[in-house]
């Protein structure tokens, strides 16, 4: 089990490399590296100076060395539109991006997969039927669309939801929670369920399919000739086989979600790290663009690394596997 | 039949219905159960004795249906009853062995958690006890180190040892019927006649009715002490099994038995039944065997009915063969 | 002893085991048609297709035509008039333009751009992915980890990253979406090819002596296709969100391009006074195509799944 571990996080680390490789060259190769660190507005003596102090006139790759080295330190230089290390910038608002992906999960989870369920245990009912057709809709919608919609009709008609922003936060364990708070609630809810609504369809459709399959197995069949309960054969012999194709995408879909929230923070101006990507990207912020872009992909690779793991612990048969490997 | 068999099936009718038209698996099957008497059903694939089988538990799956006949189960018809209804039988009064080892066992459970649900679905014990009792029934069965078998997952076995847990899981509430679904099929031959003696002593040890359903005659030769042969969703032929090896009246039975490679038939061609099973969506009218029947004459074109030309025996013919031993 | 009998009488009347087999593209066709959703969604992309390619000819005006728009038009409701007497059935939007032929137009983009590097997408992937196959080995281990790496991206972080570093342009949104499309082609290419790799008919061609390139293209091809349509459509449907989503967050299409994305992003600042049709109907028509599109996909891929077939 541990050779599994340290396997896979070894080739985890290796992509964070490739990774920095590919932000590196995009800088410093295809873009006019001079450009994208220094705050074109220097004149040409501070030009000079900053150029020598990045760096920028030592070749190639020692540059990329330097480059690693700051990041290790925490230095991914300075954003040209706050005036403030891109690092905490980041930092600052990431606790917001994640709340918003974690409920946005959770409530994707606790929803789709009974409803996967349901519509896969009964795949002629009408209620499941429109569960499956209401899943198309899911992920043919825009996500920015339905956002503007919602805000159109919750806050500007009916008035009952806030359109904008994060609501009251509570300090728990160091970092600010705020859908602990009903001011906070109410602001979470609806980027909430903007980001998470392709995410349930997903989950939905998942877990219905997962569910049509398990059901024709002899494995069911032969606990039901056991005198297992249904609700037993169900909530057991189903749910356990489901799960884990269903816990991979999801676990995967966190990653997404993070990724995604760009789209939701601009709409509701939520004041996560997705909402500081887009306006860098827009505002020319090129320490911020880069910053983000290496730390979100070391995100992903962590996230993956740790949905490998649970995998395998969910299924007992991959451990074996990698084992004998 | 004798009042007091343990399982009596009248008439028992399962139709799929499907997109391509009705799909008439059993069609009419008759037959009875002793107590401690195992009862061979013999035929090819797709003859409908694996339906046979489901349908006694009411395990169909969708579209299938039981369509018509009544199933006594110790003089209670159990056809048809509701889920809560059949709880009482499945797994406790009426056991099922399935085919293939391989996915009869959930992957994803331990052989405990396995084991233990079946006995906690019928009584309600502490999880020790339950623990007790499943380690006793693997050792029953030949299993040697149980306490590590039952933290082991179903990949971890052979076909054989995996098949030797069901049976022990069939055996766990003493039940007075076990259904065997060609349990023995996909193992290897010297598994298999393992298995195979496992499940007779137990069964006589216990007086335990026993369905074996298969394809393989000799299995069922040194096994059954009746036998019916079953085609195309009918039974063609039973009665004794020493009676019907030494002396088949079914043309099907006939030809079954001279496929089987044998010693005292050394030097001789071995008999093939040419054609192939008919389907089950365009039977045609009378006996369903008339296509491949060597002896099929004109009276065949109606269907005939079961008739018992001496003590102990049924056929379905219209053109047994009467006079001939083999 | 049992006599065999004739071959002929016997087998003449033996029932067959299984009805008459269909030609397989009758039976597809046959199948496909069995869900009527599925077919008026084809119906429905078929007609926006049509949209799509007719659109100067159809769409009562030119919305990119600075000439025809006129600014005193801007912001009406849907059902008004404009100063010249043409009907508006879906209002304008700020600059005037009606938003019936804006919505046109855009969708013209839309499509044309999502088509575009769909195919393109399609034809570098299923490449790549049939010469892992058929290559295997360490071509295929190597291939192999590059799509799984960028697959375990999320498509708009690759998008962004890309973005961000080429800039702005309709070619760099076309070669970002394809750059998020080829891996899933590449691995659906490779997965069947190696399916069909191992069956016999391979083998007899290896033995013919034909060209690893023949092999690959004329035999192994065909028959990795229906999967590729079937994700094809699911990418398509994909790539055309991405380059709305991405359109609206304003680092998509320029502005000088119809799109319905920037239609949405414009319509957004309006919505607080009420004006919502410049958002509501661009996204209710990126709806319609993309729900038609992934119907269309939906029953095609149960039409094509052994593992459902009873």
């Amino acid at each position: 089990m541990s050779v599994f571990i340290i396997r896979r996080s070894m080739q985890a680390a290796l992509v964070v490399v490739v990774m920095s490789l590919i932000v590196f060259f995009g800088v410093n190769v295809i873009g006019n590296p001079v450009d994208i660190l220094i705050n074109p507005e220097f004149d040409h003596e501070e030009m000079e100076r900053a150029i020598k102090a990045l760096g920028l006139d030592l070749p190639l790759w020692q540059q990329y060395l330097v480059f690693v080295k700051n990041a290790f330190q925490g230095n991914f230089g300075e954003s040209f539109v706050y005036g403030e290390p891109t690092l905490k910038l980041i930092v600052q608002r990431m606790p917001a991006t994640l709340e918003l992906a974690f409920c946005s999960l959770l409530m994707s989870i606790f929803l789709g997969i009974p409803l996967g369920l349901w519509a896969g245990l009964k795949p002629e009912s009408p209620v499941s039927k429109t569960i499956m057709s209401g899943s198309i809709l899911g992920f043919s919608l825009p996500t920015f669309w339905v956002g503007i919609m919602m805000i159109m009709i919750f806050a500007v008609e009916l008035g009952i939801l806030p359109s904008t922003g994060r609501g009251a936060t509570v300090r728990v364990l160091g970092i600010d929670m705020s859908f602990l708070t009903l001011d906070g609630f109410k602001h979470l809810l609806m980027p909430a369920v903007n980001l998470g609504f392709l995410n349930l369809s997903l989950v939905i459709r998942l877990s219905c399919a997962g569910t049509r399959e398990v059901i024709l197995q002899d494995y069911i069949k032969f606990a039901r000739a056991k005198g297992v309960s249904p609700r037993r054969v169900v909530l057991v012999h189903v749910l356990k086989n489901i799960l884990i194709p269903v816990i991979t995408v999801i676990g995967l879909q966190l990653g997404n979600l993070i990724a995604f929230s760009v789209v939701t923070e601009t709409i509701f101006s939520w004041p996560g790290m997705g909402k500081l990507i887009i306006d860098s990207i827009l505002l020319l912020d090129r320490p911020v663009k880069v910053a983000y872009l290496l730390i979100t992909a070391t995100m992903f690779v962590t996230i993956n690394l740790v949905v490998d793991i649970l995998y395998s612990v969910l299924d007992p048969r991959v451990r074996l596997q990698d084992i004998k490997a | 039949m004798k009042n007091g068999s343990t399982l009596i099936v009248e008439d028992l009718k399962t139709h799929f219905f499907t997109k391509m038209g009705i799909v008439k698996a059993v069609d009419g099957v008759t037959f009875a159960v002793n107590r401690g008497e195992v009862l061979g059903l013999v035929g090819e694939s797709g003859c409908g004795k694996a339906g046979t089988g489901f349908s006694i538990l009411g395990l169909g799956d969708p579209p299938g249906r039981v369509v018509n006949g009544r199933i006594l189960f110790k003089g209670e018809d159990i056809v048809g009853l509701p889920e809560q209804e059949m709880h009482r039988f499945r797994g406790r009064r009426i056991a099922m062995i399935f085919q293939d080892p391989m996915m009869t066992l959930n992957p994803v459970l331990r052989i405990d958690t396995q084991m233990i649900e079946a006995i906690t679905a019928h009584e309600k014990i502490s999880r020790q006890e339950a623990l007790k009792r499943c380690r006793e029934a693997l050792v029953r069965i030949g299993i040697s180190a149980p306490d590590e078998r039952l933290k082991a997952y179903p990949h971890q076995f052979s076909g054989g040892m995996r098949q030797r847990v069901s049976i022990a899981i069939a055996l766990l509430h003493k039940p007075d019927l076990i259904i065997a679904d060609e349990p023995t099929t996909a193992l290897d031959v010297t598994i298999q006649g393992q298995i195979l003696y496992e499940v007779q002593k137990l069964c006589r040890k216990t007086a335990t009715s026993l369905i074996w359903i298969t394809h393989d005659l000799t299995v069922i030769a040194g096994l059954a002490d009746r036998i019916c042969v079953m085609y195309a969703g009918r039974i063609v032929e039973s009665g004794d099994v020493d009676s019907i090896l030494d002396r088949p009246l079914h043309p099907y039975t006939r030809g079954l038995i001279g496929s089987v490679p044998s010693h005292s038939k050394r030097g001789e061609e071995l008999t093939q039944i040419p054609g192939m099973a008919p389907s089950l969506l365009n039977l045609q009218g009378g006996c369903t065997f008339r296509p491949r029947c060597p002896r099929a004459v004109d009276a065949c074109l109606k269907m005939p009915e079961i008739t018992s030309p001496f003590e102990g025996r049924e056929v379905r013919c219209f053109h047994p063969h009467l006079d001939e031993s083999i | 002893m049992t006599v065999i009998p004739e071959p002929d009488s016997v087998m003449d009347i033996t029932a067959p085991a299984v009805p008459e087999a269909e030609t397989s593209l009758r039976r597809f066709i046959s199948d496909f048609t069995d869900n009527k959703v599925a077919v008026s969604a084809l119906v429905v992309f078929l007609a926006i297709l049509f949209v799509a390619v007719f659109c100067p000819l159809i769409s009562p005006q030119d919305p990119y035509d600075l000439a025809v728009i006129d600014i005193m038009d801007s912001r009406l409701p849907p059902g008004s008039e404009s100063m010249s007497g043409m009907q508006f059935w879906l209002g304008t939007d700020d600059q005037g333009r009606d938003m019936v032929s804006a919505i046109f137009y855009g969708l013209r983009t839309s499509l044309a751009v999502g088509a575009t590097s769909g195919f393109i997408a399609l034809c570098m992937g299923a490449s790549i992915g049939l010469i892992a196959a058929y290559f295997g080995g360490r071509v295929d281990a190597v291939i192999m980890r590059v799509v799984d790496l960028q697959l375990s991206f999320p498509a708009i972080l690759v998008a962004l990253i890309l973005l961000a570093i080429l800039g702005k342009g309709v070619d760099k949104i076309i070669v970002a979406l394809i750059a998020v499309q080829w891996a899933y082609y590449a691995r659906i290419a490779r997965g069947s090819a190696l399916v069909e790799r191992s069956k016999e008919y391979i083998e007899a061609a290896h033995c013919l002596a034909l060209s690893n390139r023949r092999i690959v293209f004329r035999h192994l091809l065909p028959n990795v296709m229906p999967p590729l349509i079937v994700v094809a459509t699911v990418q398509v449907a994909h790539a055309i969100l991405l380059e709305a989503t991405l359109s609206f967050l304003g680092i998509g299409l320029p502005v000088t391009k119809p799109s319905l994305g920037l239609l949405i992003s414009t319509g957004f600042e309006y919505m607080m006074s009420g004006k919502y049709w410049i958002s509501f109907f661009p996204g209710i028509a990126l709806l319609i195509t993309v729900v038609s599109i992934n119907l269309v996909g939906d029953q095609l891929r149960d039409v094509l799944n052994p593992r459902l077939q009873k």
